[in-house]
């Protein structure tokens, strides 16, 4: 509890917004989010969807690791999963780029469920490993089940459409890309106020011990897995809509690390750390690019050196966060908010 | 009789190449056996161990038999300083940090690879005579039974180790109850480098026989997931369970590779640890963790 934000009602209790900072930075946070279309170049608006793709399929993440505390290396297989049910359904069906991404995301928590399932049995690292052989038998799928994915050579879709207008530029993108990142964050960070939220966060804490509480297990530790993968196949959904072409190495398993890294370093087990991981880890390599054409005047081959800079700094970053700053950026956000609490009167 | 002949031919190449996977696999077993770590970076420092070996024998041009220690003594000194400047700070964090720990540590490896060695796949100067060996009337290719006996002469001799050697029974003792062996006078964070050392020198020389089979490349890593597939199968902490589980599954992989086609051989081998955990979710040879309140 914050010195000065005594709350008298409860409607203010349950506020999700509870200090007035927090109101200011977030209404100059969504003016932000509407004002970016107008003023970035196309190649930041391209950045910016990405990155929101990622946000979403973090926060996924985010519910089954962080709160659920149930470790997975599969949810870029989920990400593949709804990208391919959208390219499927934009391709021989044509139905409406909603529905098509809404049953992206179904059907990506139908096969969350299936992978769940080994939750029953094990967990921990070994339940990570399991879902490693998930994501590597999804892949055997993904190139060999020819009628619907295309095999190797991948599956190209026509632009989302909307009244007649085709969803095929970057700032057209943003719309349909942004409302959706808003909602599903959204959506996270309030099922943490729910029962079904307090559950996983039970399960995380000790399994056994929410078990006795009176929560089955089963149930709400596949719910994750769905609630996850959901997330995965709607940002996956969202992801073929953008780059308009899916291949089975589209999500290699390197995503499914990068992901877990982006929940690392924004800090595990808070919504605003899904966010803050996923916006720095797609921007980090974009960082280094310009860090490598800046080096180019003194480095003769600079440019080759890019790709394995880049997969340094990404070991890196994830091990320094585990040593140094285990919570995470969020962390680092905290102490400066602490910081300037009671500025200036104390520092 | 040829039919027969050929299903024994491909059963000796599975078991060559099991060997190396249970080779690979006792790295694994040794690291976690003492300090409860699973490092999936083991496939990562095989990679570098062979790349060592490429640095000292076709850089320098050392003589195959100086580079051979020389890359084996590499692989243990990096194993030593991973365990000390990245695991030991890791003490008493929940498993799945360090376990995330050696996933970075693995990123930063292929990077420093890719950055001095380059990406493109290489071939290790031959250190193995090529002629072909004949066992009975089946082939065996040369290296791959090399691989077979050097692999098959270290499991052994670490088998032996454990049970007779003080710092194995140390070891296993550590493994066993960590604050008992601590007050038994046993140092148990010698115990944890010298199990990072030896793991790390294990990779290492795995890495140079698969790489004296197949080349190298910086993406050679991925050997160390069917190796973690053995592990996981045969049970965490049992150097048995790696032995038996290796060779099943190069046996295995093998027979699909050849009968079925070379693309299943990911489907069967991760469709064999899945249906093994639900099975005996410790490992056929683990033993089962109790946990407490």
């Amino acid at each position: 509890m914050i010195i000065g934000t005594a709350k008298e009602s409860y409607p203010a209790d349950e506020a999700l917004l509870t200090t007035a900072p927090q109101r200011v930075w977030m209404t100059i946070f969504v003016i932000a989010l509407i004002a970016a279309p107008f003023v970035l170049s196309n190649y930041w608006l391209y950045l910016a969807c990405l990155a929101m793709i990622n946000v979403i399929s973090a926060t996924g993440l985010n519910v089954l690791t962080g709160y659920t505390g149930q470790v997975s290396l599969g949810q870029a297989a989920f990400m593949a999963v709804g990208a391919y049910t959208v390219a499927y359904l934009e391709r021989s069906l044509g139905t409406p780029f909603l529905l098509n991404i809404l049953a992206g995301g179904v059907i990506a928590a139908a096969i969350g469920l299936v992978v769940g399932l080994p939750s029953l049995r094990v967990k921990g690292l070994y339940l990570a490993i399991a879902t490693i052989a998930a994501s590597f038998i999804l892949h055997f799928v993904f190139v060999n089940w020819t009628a619907v994915t295309n095999g190797n050579s991948g599956a190209t879709l026509a632009p989302a459409t909307v009244f007649g207008i085709e969803l095929a530029t970057y700032d057209r993108l943003y719309w349909l890309i942004m409302p959706f990142a808003v909602l599903l964050v959204w959506g996270a960070a309030n099922l943490f106020r729910t029962r079904i939220g307090r559950a996983f966060i039970a399960i995380r804490d000790r399994d056994i011990s929410a078990e006795v509480l009176g929560i089955p297990l089963l149930r709400y530790k596949l719910m994750s897995f769905a609630i996850a993968s959901f997330y995965a196949g709607i940002a996956g959904g969202l992801w073929a809509y953008l780059f308009r072409v899916v291949t089975p190495e589209s999500f290699p398993f390197l995503t499914s690390i990068f992901l877990l890294a982006a929940i690392i370093v924004g800090g595990m087990g808070t919504i605003l750390g899904g966010i803050l991981g996923a916006v720095f880890m797609t921007l980090t390599p974009e960082l280094l690019r310009v860090v490598v054409d800046l080096a180019s005047v003194f480095v003769p081959d600079a440019a080759t050196l890019l790709s394995p800079v880049r997969t340094i700094v990404f070991g890196a970053l994830i091990v320094g966060f585990l040593i140094l700053e285990p919570r995470g950026l969020t962390e680092i956000v905290d102490r400066i908010r602490r910081f300037f609490r009671l500025w200036p009167f104390r520092t | 009789m040829s039919e027969w002949l050929f299903f024994l031919e491909v059963t000796l190449a599975g078991l060559g190449s099991g060997a190396l996977l249970a080779l690979t696999a006792l790295a694994y077993v040794l690291i976690y056996k003492a300090t409860r770590v699973v490092n999936l970076a083991v496939g990562e420092m095989l990679m570098l161990g062979a790349y060592l070996f490429f640095a000292f024998a076709a850089g320098w041009g050392l003589s195959a038999w100086i580079a051979i220690p020389l890359a084996i003594i590499g692989g243990g000194l990096v194993g030593g300083i991973v365990e000390r400047g990245l695991i030991r700070p890791m003490l008493g964090e929940s498993a799945i940090s360090v376990f995330m720990v050696t996933v970075g540590l693995g990123s930063v490896i292929v990077g420093l690879v890719e950055l001095v060695w380059g990406t493109d796949p290489r071939a290790l100067p031959a250190f193995i005579d090529t002629s072909p060996l004949f066992l009975g009337e089946a082939y065996v290719s040369r290296k791959i039974a090399v691989a077979f006996v050097t692999a098959a002469i270290v499991i052994g001799l670490f088998l032996i180790l454990f049970r007779f050697w003080r710092g194995g029974v140390a070891l296993r003792a550590t493994a066993t109850d960590q604050a008992a062996a601590y007050s038994c006078g046993i140092n148990v964070p010698g115990v944890y480098s010298a199990a990072w050392v030896i793991g790390g020198a294990t990779a290492a020389g795995a890495g140079l026989l698969l790489g004296a089979i197949g080349g190298i490349s910086p993406v050679m890593g991925v050997f160390g997931l069917s190796a973690l597939v053995v592990v996981i199968v045969g049970g965490l902490d049992s150097v048995l369970g790696a032995l038996i589980g290796g060779l099943a599954l190069g046996m295995i992989q093998s027979w699909t590779s050849t009968y079925v086609g070379g693309e299943y051989t990911n489907v069967v081998t991760f469709g064999i640890m899945i249906f093994a955990l639900m099975l005996r979710p410790y490992g056929l040879f683990g033993t089962h963790e109790i946990e407490r309140l």
